[in-house]
């Protein structure tokens, strides 16, 4: 068959040969993608309809998980709080790391060391920064809350150790350590805006906001959208931080859903339900991301 | 071709950022205009107090690890310890098993970056230089997975690892990190800016792909490989989710797991602890000053979309 093929059109040949060698550069690193990555991706649709337990025993069990998770108080409050955390950590994130952005990207002595000091948190130890923090916050004896008594606040938070403000607190460190990584995004962003554009704004009388809200958005808008994106993905799925601060305290406070998967899987070694709970999660991540492409696209047109 | 001269963009973008070739885009910059004074101070206030304010975690963790454990937490705040204690510089070692977490961790880094960057500029060619159908939904495929986090299949990928027998061994790490679908996107926007003429007279010349590949592209895609590598290292050095499932043996920790698990046995020791963390810090500090161009590079090719 193949043959014959070729006889006739003789540039099928050269088709196959390239797909062969396409195939065999990209092979090395597809074998661990597809086993390590994709595999488990389809593996845990099939998981979540079973009871699968660390002995592994794999029953059936149709919808019975997301049936019971429906009513299980956990769940809901995991999923809430994963909303709490992101709805400060996403608007905060972005606007400390535009803002970097923008004063960093102008010409001024010393720039490039502040640019390595809002970074340098990104590429630090979690385990490291999590205790630095946690004493940091100590309500009783640690620098922050003897300074906010000092400035005269007689009554500090608790912070971590509070359930009103554990959260507040996490994200708190979770900024600062986003921030550099996101700021360096939007830097890249704004040096492809033409100055000219700047310099037109300019004759036309533009003052500083209108150059910002006319020119400087709208130009930075792939750089928001892939910004966006990251940030969402990044806020839903938050875990090492909290498992490292407070592990889902003080009581449920900051218990969030990966933690959640996390528990029910490798402490309860109920897998099949914590496939579930990740089913979830990962409905979520495809899902905002999905919308937040259709978005920028009407935009764009 | 709109894409390409994007991406070409992209990389000038990306040295520019790093300071590594200013030129063309120095030009472009914001225009000689004069600045008022007061700006410009407010400005430099206000970025001198950020610094400040970022920064000051880590001069706290460095003097506290040179205090003892009761001047660590004072009324007032001791910014500076009144005689430093090198000698918690040499307890640490005695107490804890720092000198096998670090050589896991070494070990790990290592052999996962040289895995990656293998892998990843050898995809990275056959999707970027070699045509041939199937090539773009392939490479969607990749590109698609970024968007779903990992603690979403950690479940099923744990059985998996479980029963290929990898559990509770430092291949599991190994075979977690070294095939990231990131590499590969990293080295491709790099290979996309390279132009096809190049290995067009190659392969005139009589060159196979895979010459050009080793010849011509991985000499060219040097300063791309150091981007990689060092984000690669970093992130090994710093994972602590991945060691936390895989590794339950003590001398298969890496210094996160083993930090925490410090953290955990001797929780009063606050001064001893912040040493281990300083420990933790340093190695990815010194990297991280040596090779920041590169980093910043690193992120923002990876941030534009090709």
């Amino acid at each position: 068959m193949a043959t014959t093929l070729e006889a006739r059109r003789p540039g099928s040949r050269l088709k196959r040969r390239n797909t062969l060698l396409g195939l065999s550069f990209i092979l090395p690193n597809f074998l661990g993608f597809a086993t390590l990555t994709l595999v488990p991706v389809i593996v845990l649709f099939y998981l979540s309809f079973t009871d699968w337990n660390a002995f592994g025993s794999a029953g059936w069990v149709g919808v019975e998980n997301f049936r019971e998770m429906l009513g299980d108080a956990r769940f809901w409050t995991s999923l809430r709080n994963t909303l709490y955390y992101s709805a400060l950590h996403i608007p905060l994130t972005f606007a400390v790391s535009l803002g970097l952005a923008l004063l960093l990207n102008r010409k001024l002595r010393g720039v490039a060391f502040f640019r390595t000091a809002a970074f340098f948190p990104y590429v630090t130890s979690i385990v490291a920064i999590a205790f630095v923090w946690n004493a940091l916050y100590s309500p009783d004896v640690g620098p922050i809350n003897h300074l906010l008594r000092t400035i005269g606040i007689d009554d500090p938070p608790g912070w971590t150790t509070s359930a009103d403000w554990s959260m507040p607190a996490v994200v708190l460190v979770s900024v600062w350590r986003d921030m550099g990584y996101y700021m360096l995004l939007f830097l890249a962003g704004l040096q492809t805006i033409p100055t000219e554009l700047y310099e037109a704004a300019r004759m036309d009388a533009a003052n500083a906001w209108q150059r910002f809200w006319n020119v400087t958005l709208p130009c930075l808008r792939p750089t928001t959208f892939f910004v966006t994106v990251m940030l969402t993905i990044g806020s839903f799925k938050v875990f090492d931080i909290i498992l490292v601060m407070t592990n889902g305290g003080p009581g449920t406070s900051t218990l969030v859903l990966s933690q959640y998967i996390y528990d029910q899987g490798f402490v309860e070694n109920d897998f099949g339900y914590a496939s579930s709970v990740s089913v979830v999660l990962f409905l979520i991540c495809i899902s905002v991301t999905v919308v937040q492409f259709v978005v920028n696209k009407r935009r764009a047109l | 071709m709109t894409t390409t001269s994007a991406n070409a963009q992209a990389v000038t973008r990306g040295k520019a950022l790093g300071g590594a070739s200013g030129g063309p885009v120095r030009e472009r910059r914001a225009p000689r205009r004069p600045v008022s004074t007061v700006g410009r101070v407010l400005g430099y206030l206000v970025l001198v107090v950020a610094a400040a304010a970022v920064l000051l975690p880590f001069f706290w963790m460095v003097t506290s690890s040179l205090k003892t454990n009761n001047a660590v937490f004072t009324i007032p705040i001791q910014w500076l310890p009144e005689d430093a204690r090198w000698q918690n510089y040499l307890e640490i070692w005695r107490k804890s098993d720092m000198g096998t977490w670090i050589k896991n961790t070494m070990l790990l880094s290592a052999v996962i970056t040289a895995l990656q960057l293998f892998t990843g500029s050898f995809a990275a060619y056959g999707f970027s230089k070699v045509r041939f159908p199937g090539r773009d939904v392939l490479f969607l495929v990749y590109v698609g997975t970024i968007a779903v986090p990992w603690q979403a299949y950690m479940i099923p990928q744990f059985i998996l690892m479980s029963k290929l027998g990898l559990s509770n061994t430092l291949w599991a790490i190994v075979a977690l990190q070294a095939f990231s679908a990131f590499g590969v996107f990293l080295m491709k926007q790099f290979y996309e800016t390279i132009p096809g003429e190049l290995s067009e007279a190659a392969r005139v010349d009589g060159l196979t792909e895979y010459g050009i590949y080793r010849r011509i592209m991985l000499p060219l895609s040097v300063p791309a490989l150091a981007s990689l590598a060092l984000l690669t290292f970093v992130f090994v050095w710093n994972d602590y989710l991945g060691p936390l499932i895989y590794l339950r043996s003590p001398e298969l920790w890496t210094i996160q797991i083993g930090l925490k698990s410090f953290i955990g046995q001797y929780n009063a020791e606050y001064a001893l602890i912040m040493t281990g963390s300083v420990l933790s810090v340093l190695p990815i500090a010194i990297i991280f000053l040596l090779g920041q161009r590169y980093f910043i590079q690193g992120i923002a090719t990876s941030g534009m979309k090709g």
